[in-house]
């Protein structure tokens, strides 16, 4: 079966199950709200911290940073301090340019060749401004839910919401981010399909968090645009979850069980899966080191002692010849 | 060049459209013939005690491995996991978003899939996820895991030796994945099983014996350098008197032995022969060569990181042997990615020698206080700056010059601007490709990473295609004909590759044209440059 086939299916199995489940009877509801949403916070964290140990666990023994930019050398030429830094501060520059940013995918191109066998390259940034909407627009979605954890909500999430939700159309009014959001997810999947090369490369598993998330984001605009999700009782929900006085609501319906079971499972699928790039790009060695390795000695914790061939051996082997060509020796 | 190989426009005619419609696990492998490179010779591999020496054949079905070598493939991949945090991390982040796909010169020249970099990749972390990671064990192939089989490890030799280590796909990965790096360690990992490429493996032993890697035993390579100096005598009337093994001179000198043996790389070392003659009469500078580290380039590199620190070793040794007061470095690729990345966290810290400062100018080289060597390009780029080199650029007129960045030192060291300032300083016309195609996106020769052999000829002629295409363009637009490199491999791969694809092109060095431009006390009048060319307007009443 087609990689994105079976990971929409699994997708809408699981929606299925958690709105089934929900909408039959009340225990289940306990299920869905309550269990599984501890479960997989748990799991989340301990992963999470797992892998991270992990990386952290395994040392640095070279500083290998890919230099995109003029080295520092000479001090009249000018050093390209962010590509090709040789401070820390340098360094932080270009990490936060990266995660903010992503810098390194705006210098995408795209290479064709015409028929005469020429190549060229043109700029291709949709993949960046694709990934940029999807990042930011999911960032924001996050931030905004923190009103249904907090009592009394931050000043600051009530800013966002305002200009997040600067469109009024009618009531409720639009949040943009949650329709960016979408709109993101499905231009990378519908990039991951259709240009060959991307789908050729793709597994099941890259597809199916484009549609976890998808989904997720479809059921929040259901419930609020739509269906009316009892805002009072969800908050109730969640808050009972955050301050460990976990309670389920009468008012509630299947859909919005059906939005927290898949939050669940990408929380149990982060730290298993390729999601953990958001954490990775923090330990990369080619982006996080400063190139100063001639000026400042890295350690390597492992660094062993190698047999080498000395210049004693390599003199016995050509005493001779050295002596009979002028060359100096050290024994005679 | 081969009869064999394909013509270049029967090569583009081949590269694939489109990947095919099966899965990639499921193409089988099929070693093919001028894409990839020798099995190495077990007399090299012995004389290294590296693993299984034996003679052995990509072709045949029997690799001849040891009985356990799924137990020793599954402990190093274990073992460099846990030390190199870089292999760890890029195993688990990449999200298969395909920006470096294209990046690759060889797929762009081949359009093999398996040559993307994240493919190229995913063909080790397929065999991470089923080994180390849950989600492998429970979901298998749905999340991309698979079992090692002689299928897979053959897979890996064939394509791992199908990368140059450019680090091009890196510049593009919003991770900064460097498939470079996944190679180096597919490297390590298959030279446990005895499995390299002859074109690295006999380098290697050579440079271990004799100290270079094309074996020239100490007095073959005085004897080469001394007709050199027949050439200088005869072009410019002057007779150098390189230094060898000297103890207490201010500088040793290493460089590739590549531009020892042969053309045209030799013309760029007549160049820093002449160049140390000039500094000596004038500023007292001295230099001395060396025959025990008489290699600057360090195939070790390409097969593993302990091989790359033996061989890197006999630099501060030698260097402590003579008591110099630093190294200066010749114009190489791989050979700065060693010296800048690697050399002085292996066999550093070098207290026996002083921050290197030019005597000439007094500058201080602040960037290599730590590693104690210098650049030539960066060295004379100071020079040039304050002056103290005489040059007559109209020398160089006859030639229409680009400059090709070598990976390394522009993608692992960022050294873009000392070579450009010196090209401007010792010639009148010089033309930049396009820039898509030079300083951190440079593209590759296509031979890189030891693969600069003859068996391969049609994998490096489409790997250096995307190069070619860059000369050629300014070759049809300026009538460009020399192609510039600091690099003694360019000066290897080049020339085959613009004789295939831009025929009217010549490949040189930095330190060639230097030499061409500088002006000389005592010298005869020049007529002819480092090659015996006329100079323009030197051609003869014949020729205008
Ligand atoms: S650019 Fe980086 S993350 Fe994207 S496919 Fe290539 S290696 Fe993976
Ligand atoms: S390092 Fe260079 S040759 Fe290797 S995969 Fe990356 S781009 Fe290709």
């Amino acid at each position: 079966m087609k990689n994105y086939l079976l990971s929409l299916i699994a997708v809408i199995v699981l929606a299925l199950i958690a709105y089934v489940g929900a909408e039959a009877a009340t225990w289940p509801q306990y299920v869905f709200g309550i269990i599984i949403p501890y479960l997989a916070m748990t799991i989340f964290i301990m992963g999470t911290i797992r892998k991270i140990l992990g990386w952290a666990r395994s040392p640095v023994p070279f500083r290998i940073p890919s230099t995109c930019g003029q080295q520092k050398s000479l001090p009249w030429i000018k050093q390209s301090k962010i590509d090709n830094p040789f401070t820390f501060f340098g360094v932080i520059v270009r990490m936060v340019l990266e995660v903010f940013l992503f810098r390194s995918l705006f210098r995408n191109t795209k290479c064709k060749m015409s028929k005469g066998g020429k190549i060229f390259f043109d700029l291709e940034k949709w993949l960046w401004v694709g990934a940029i909407v999807f990042h930011w627009s999911f960032l924001v979605v996050l931030l905004r839910h923190l009103r249904f954890f907090t009592n009394p909500v931050p000043g600051c999430i009530q800013f966002l919401e305002q200009v997040d939700g600067f469109i009024q159309i009618g009531l409720p009014g639009i949040f943009l981010s949650g329709f960016a959001l979408v709109a993101g997810a499905v231009f990378l999947l519908v990039r991951r399909i259709v240009i060959p090369q991307v789908r050729y490369i793709s597994l099941a598993s890259d597809y199916f968090p484009l549609f976890l998330i998808i989904g997720i984001a479809l059921t929040g605009i259901l419930m609020r645009y739509f269906t009316k999700v009892d805002i009072v009782g969800a908050k109730e929900i969640l808050m009972g979850l955050v301050t460990f006085h976990p309670s389920i609501s009468a008012n509630i319906n299947g859909i919005f069980y059906v939005h927290l079971f898949l939050v669940s499972i990408l929380l149990v699928y982060i730290p298993f899966s390729k999601l953990m790039h958001m954490g990775g790009i923090f330990f990369s060695p080619t982006r996080n080191l400063a190139n100063n390795s001639r000026a400042v000695r890295h350690i390597n914790p492992w660094n062993y002692p190698v047999k080498v061939h000395t210049y004693d051996e390599y003199e016995d082997d050509y005493r001779e010849k050295m002596i009979e060509a002028g060359l100096p020796v050290e024994k005679e | 060049m081969s009869d064999e190989l394909l013509k270049p426009d029967e090569l583009i005619a081949n590269i694939e459209p489109a990947p095919p419609r099966k899965g990639w696990m499921d193409t089988p492998i099929n070693i093919r013939k001028g894409m990839y490179c020798y099995a190495s010779n077990h007399k090299s591999v012995a004389s290294l005690d590296l693993p299984n020496a034996r003679p052995w054949n990509p072709l045949e079905d029997d690799w001849k491995l040891p009985e356990n070598w799924k137990d020793i493939i599954f402990n190093g991949f274990r073992e460099r996991l846990d030390k190199f945090r870089s292999f760890k991390v890029f195993m688990d982040i990449c999200v298969r978003c395909g920006a470096c796909a294209d990046k690759c010169h060889f797929f762009i020249g081949s359009g093999d899939p398996k040559n993307m970099p994240v493919l190229r990749a995913e063909l080790l972390r397929s065999i991470y996820r089923n080994d180390f990671t849950t989600a492998g064990k429970v979901f298998g192939k749905m999340v991309g895991a698979r079992e090692m089989t002689m299928d897979v490890l053959k897979e890996w030799w064939y394509y791992l030796f199908q990368c140059t280590e450019c680090r091009r796909c890196s510049v593009f990965c919003p991770y900064g994945i460097d498939t470079a790096e996944i190679t180096i360690m597919g490297r390590e990992l298959l030279n446990l099983l005895g499995l390299n490429i002859d074109w690295i493996a006999t380098p290697i032993a050579n440079c271990n014996r004799t100290g270079n890697h094309l074996g020239i035993q100490p007095h073959a390579f005085k004897d080469m350098l001394d007709f050199f100096v027949e050439d200088i005598e005869e072009i410019t009337g002057i007779t150098v008197e390189p230094q060898y093994n000297k103890k207490g001179a201010d500088i040793l000198f290493i460089t590739p032995s590549g531009d020892v043996f042969a053309d045209p790389g030799t013309y760029t070392c007549m160049g820093y022969m002449l160049y140390f003659h000039f500094l000596k009469e004038k500023y007292g500078l001295d230099v001395t060569w060396s025959t025990y580290a008489s290699e600057g380039g360090n195939f070790g590199l390409f097969t593993s990181h302990e091989m790359m620190k033996r061989l890197n070793s006999k630099m501060y040794a030698e260097a402590k042997r003579l008591g110099v007061k630093w190294i200066l470095g010749g114009e190489c690729g791989h050979m700065w990615r060693v010296i800048n990345q690697y050399m002085d966290t292996m066999n550093g810290p070098t207290d026996f020698m002083e921050e290197p400062v030019s005597p000439i100018t007094g500058t201080k080289f602040e960037n290599a206080k730590s590693t104690k060597m210098v650049h030539i390009a960066e060295f004379t780029a100071d020079l040039i700056k304050h002056g103290k080199l005489d040059l007559d650029k109209s020398r160089n007129d006859h030639l229409k010059v680009t400059f090709h960045d070598s990976c390394n030192p522009a993608r692992a060291m960022g050294m873009l601007d000392e070579p450009r300032y010196v090209i401007n300083n010792v010639c009148n016309h010089f033309y930049e490709m396009p820039s898509n195609t030079i300083r951190e996106q440079t593209f590759c020769c296509g031979s890189g990473a030891g693969l600069n052999a003859g068996e391969n000829l049609e994998l490096r002629m489409m790997g250096g295609l995307p190069r070619a295409n860059a000369v050629k363009h300014v070759h049809e637009k300026y009538g460009v004909n020399t192609l510039s490199c600091v690099c003694a491999i360019d000066r290897a791969a080049l020339p085959p590759l613009m004789e295939y694809w831009v025929p009217e092109v010549e490949v040189n060095g930095l330190h060639e044209m230097v030499a061409n431009a500088l002006i000389i006390p005592g010298e005869n009048e020049r007529t002819t440059d480092l090659r015996g060319e006329p100079l323009a307007g030197m051609e003869g009443d014949d020729v205008e």
